[in-house]
């Protein structure tokens, strides 16, 4: 292409140095004139437009983290002493020991507004992008979660959203052949138009395999390989491209990336192998930013200096620039960092897996990320300055103007019904509490066999025996066809040693609990996940979190964000369970209007036997039915509210975290002694819509009795609490237990029949709550 | 009564995997020479009336709503000869 007469040449270190007044298009990129101005001063000239692209990307709120930062900080300052923590925040992903010389690494990341553009493509490239950061961590992916936001279930346009959303995760997730075993759905006004798609995938790898980020060892190669770089989701590429040639038609651009899961599955396995060839120094995945994030960072943590030619970039569209090749978010690609002399054992691995591979450079230690283009250089930076050492704002913030009041309409002035069998089949039907099954039954959640829970299940959880080795291809001589097909079906499978130990995970975030107070709301969305992983009969372990909230530029907001983080932050040190990292979402906002402030938080738990765990809801008849933890008049946030008068008022549930830790140390030892037939944690709809739920479980009805207000007692959304099923021989040992813990043992009844009868208050048939709960979601979106 | 064809194709710079899980596949099947392959889908719409300008419009409506998603794709509207 260098001879094309339409081609010019680009911008050169040279001629940044000669023209240094060349007005540059940086605020067009989103870069703010002070940003701007620390760019000219660390060069000491005025930046090319590859170096600007490099910047302006790695400078963003997404890359940076600039107004985040300050308040993430208190996840690390704060983190409980966890010995389990191989890797915290800062990789890829964090890593944590879960016994036998396995280690777990897991992560959630949000990918919102590419979801609500093209909802198909937006949420399957999420999918894409997550699990490429657990492959950059050494791991095999063994699962997928995805918590969901959408707008009302009767809007027009989550009717468009939803259904592309959910179909984008199975497509890509069911190519991929991972089992997604969990999640949430949420509906809410306050997300029409801003949805939120928040990915987590977990993977799987040895303690001693673990890999990084990073680029040591002068004269090492730096690889590119996985899909060719085409002109995806490049946002402001195209005006620089345009701003200096400017007869040169970008109108096409930016394009929506689209995923090719099965190249990502080749990706997988090929790394894998090359992880067990021994001939990777360091990775990367490249996501956001590509190029410009994987070659800055990798030589940040390395020696310090890498070239690069970009020319070496293979391409799928060759009329590329070298701008937009920078910022290109093309899926499916990795970068590797590779002793010279195993480039040929590299490069046979990537040739039997059908993946792409190109050298398209070196490290060095200049402390200078040099590329060039077309011979000449085009981009001479300290690659520190652009991964690191970014903007950090301590962005104003301050209490919404509303708050006060938003806390003093309370839900006392609402009128409680007086039919609360009616209450119930309300609330059981309405979008947020009905059955996902619409949903889940399009993922697949079995695929790879080790799915021992999955929805509707309160945690998903995992059986660790998994292949982490390569599933091996026959070695490729030359004369034989390289076809995925061909070697598949010759591979030789090495299973490992199947093991009892099993993984549990949930996520769980709340956004009216912390619209009413963020602090608190962050705590409960932690509680919450924390208890449905410890209800399975696991130890919670780590933590990962997606921060989803509107404008940090909003002072207003941005109280959110820090009273959120602060809260998260110390709740974590109360469980003791550390975050491992996850990611920041703003910019959630239609005008002025904000989402909910919508913290959601993923617990990773670890059960030593997976015979032992405890199943959802009401497995027999003639089980005790247990209710633990206290029931309080708790109704600010409420489904109840929500649902019946369209209030959001008051104060969150209260978060009693020494409760929870309690309650989930109790639940863990009974398990683990075999004391508990069901369980089902108590949160949404509160009592009311877990003895629904139980009973559906396996359509064995139960008669419960209550002491209190029946309505209080019903439906409140207390925290800290459980629903349990005790065999009656094991009762006597059970409430023991919990005495010595002192965590509030409550029987209520029995289960058997098939209806759920609350003694003078109502009887439903299993069957009546069975059609209402799975009746709603096919009738909005079938 | 008419014939209205209408081809829906990515857009060009939009990735087409499955247009490059059939370009890899050709030479394996023998087929060379072949440098790219794109696919897309093709809609033959009948209408009661003539082809004329206000059914055209018609059907480039269809095809903007529900036929073509205009995100990554374009349409192309023609009267079958």
């Amino acid at each position: 292409m260098s001879e094309g007469a339409g081609r010019h040449m680009a911008d050169s270190v040279k001629r940044a140095a000669e023209t240094p007044d060349e007005p540059m298009p940086f605020a067009e990129l989103g870069m703010k004139s002070d940003e701007y101005d620390r760019v000219k001063a660390i060069l000491g000239r005025r930046p090319t437009g590859s170096e600007l692209a490099i910047y302006s990307v790695m400078w963003s709120e997404h890359c940076s983290y600039k107004s985040s930062k300050v308040h993430l900080r208190q996840f690390a300052t704060k983190a409980p002493a966890s010995e389990a923590l191989l890797v915290g925040m800062g990789e890829n992903a964090g890593v944590v020991d879960i016994g036998d010389g396995w280690a777990a690494t897991f992560k959630i990341e949000s990918h919102n507004h590419p979801s609500y553009v093209e909802p198909h493509q937006g949420a399957a490239t999420g999918v894409g992008g997550i699990v490429r950061d657990i492959m950059s961590m050494g791991a095999r992916p063994i699962a997928v979660m995805d918590a969901l936001r959408f707008g009302a279930a009767d809007a027009v346009d989550t009717r468009r959203v939803l259904p592309g959303v959910v179909e984008g995760i199975s497509s890509y997730g069911n190519c991929l052949g991972l089992p997604n075993i969990g999640g949430e759905v949420v509906f809410d006004p306050c997300y029409l138009g801003n949805p939120l798609v928040n990915a987590l995938c977990v993977g799987l790898l040895r303690k001693d395999q673990i890999k990084l980020a990073t680029a040591p060892g002068p004269g090492n190669k730096v690889v590119l390989f996985g899909a060719s770089t085409g002109p995806d989701g490049i946002g402001g590429a195209s005006v620089l491209a345009s701003a200096t040639f400017e007869d040169e038609s970008q109108a096409k651009r930016p394009a929506v990336q689209v995923g090719d899961p099965f190249m990502e599955k080749l990706l997988i396995e090929c790394c894998l192998e090359l992880y067990a060839a021994d001939v990777v120094v360091g990775i990367q995945d490249l996501g956001a930013a590509g190029v410009s994030c994987a070659t800055t960072e990798l030589a940040a943590k390395g020696t310090g200096g890498m070239t690069v030619d970009l020319n070496l970039v293979p391409l799928r569209d060759p009329s590329l620039r070298p701008e937009e090749i920078l910022m290109s978010e093309s899926q499916e690609r990795m970068m590797a960092v590779v002793r010279p002399d195993d480039i040929p054992a590299f490069m046979a691995i990537c040739r039997r897996w059908d993946v792409p591979a190109a050298v398209i450079g070196e490290v060095t230690d200049t402390g200078r990320l040099v590329m060039t283009w077309d011979g000449e250089v085009i981009v001479d930076i300290p690659p520190g300055t652009a991964a690191d050492d970014g903007p950090v704002y301590e962005r104003p913030f301050h209490e919404p103007a509303g708050q006060a009041a938003l806390n003093a309409d309370t839900p006392d002035r609402l009128e409680r019904p007086g039919d609360l069998r009616e209450t119930l089949l309300k609330l059981l039907g309405s979008p947020n509490l009905a059955s996902k099954e619409w949903v889940t039954n399009q993922y697949d959640r079995y695929v790879r066999s080790n799915t021992v829970l999955a929805q509707p299940a309160d945690a998903g959880m995992l059986r660790i025996s998994e292949v982490i080795e390569p599933e091996r291809r026959s070695s490729a001589g030359e004369s034989e066809p390289a076809t995925p097909t061909d070697a598949e079906a010759g591979a030789t499978i090495e299973h490992a040693e199947p093991t009892t130990r099993g993984i549990a995970l949930a996520t769980d975030g709340n956004g009216r609990y912390a619209k009413l107070d963020p602090y608190a709301g962050a705590q409960l969305a932690l509680a919450e996940a924390y208890r449905n992983v410890a209800v399975t009969g696991a130890n919670p372990l780590a933590v990962t979190n997606c921060l989803n909230f509107g404008s940090p530029e909003d002072p207003e907001v941005m109280w959110q964000f820090a009273e959120a983080t602060r809260g998260l932050a110390d709740a974590c040190r109360t469980l003791g369970v550390p975050v491992t990292g996850g990611n920041v979402s703003f910019y959630n906002q239609t005008g002025s209007t904000a989402i909910h402030p919508t913290p959601v938080v993923g617990v990773l738990g670890v059960i030593d036997d997976v015979a032992a765990r405890v199943p959802t809801g009401f497995v027999a008849e003639g089980l005790r039915v247990v209710l633990l933890g206290d029931t309080r008049d708790e109704f600010g946030g409420s489904e109840w509210a929500h649902v019946a008068h369209r209030h959001l008022g008051g104060l969150p549930p209260q978060a009693d975290l020494e409760a929870e830790k309690a309650l989930a140390t109790v639940l863990v030892e009974a398990a683990r002694r075999g004391l508990l037939a069901g369980s089902h944690d108590l949160s949404d709809g509160g009592l009311a819509v877990a003895l629904a739920e139980s009973c559906l479980a396996r359509g064995v009805g139960a008669t419960v009795e209550l002491t209190g207000d029946a309505f209080t007692d019903l439906f409140s959304e207390s925290a800290s609490r459980a629903l349990v099923a005790v065999r009656p021989e094991a009762y006597a040992e059970f409430a023991s237990l919990c005495g010595r813990h002192d965590v509030p043992c409550y029987g209520l009844g029995t289960t058997g029949g098939n209806a759920l009868v609350v003694k003078d208050v109502f009887e439903v048939p299993v069957e009546e709550l069975r059609e209402t709960h799975t009746a709603a979601l096919p009738a909005l979106f079938g | 009564m008419a014939r209205v064809i209408v081809d829906v194709m990515l857009k060009p710079e939009i990735l087409d995997p499955q247009g490059q899980a059939i370009a890899r596949a050709l030479p394996r099947l023998g087929f060379s020479g072949v440098s790219a392959v794109r696919q897309g889908k093709r809609f033959e719409v009948e209408i009661e009336g003539p082809a004329d300008e206000a059914a055209l419009a018609e059907v480039r409506k269809m095809a903007e709503t529900l036929l073509a998603n205009t995100v990554i794709e374009d349409y192309d509207v023609r009267v079958e000869a």
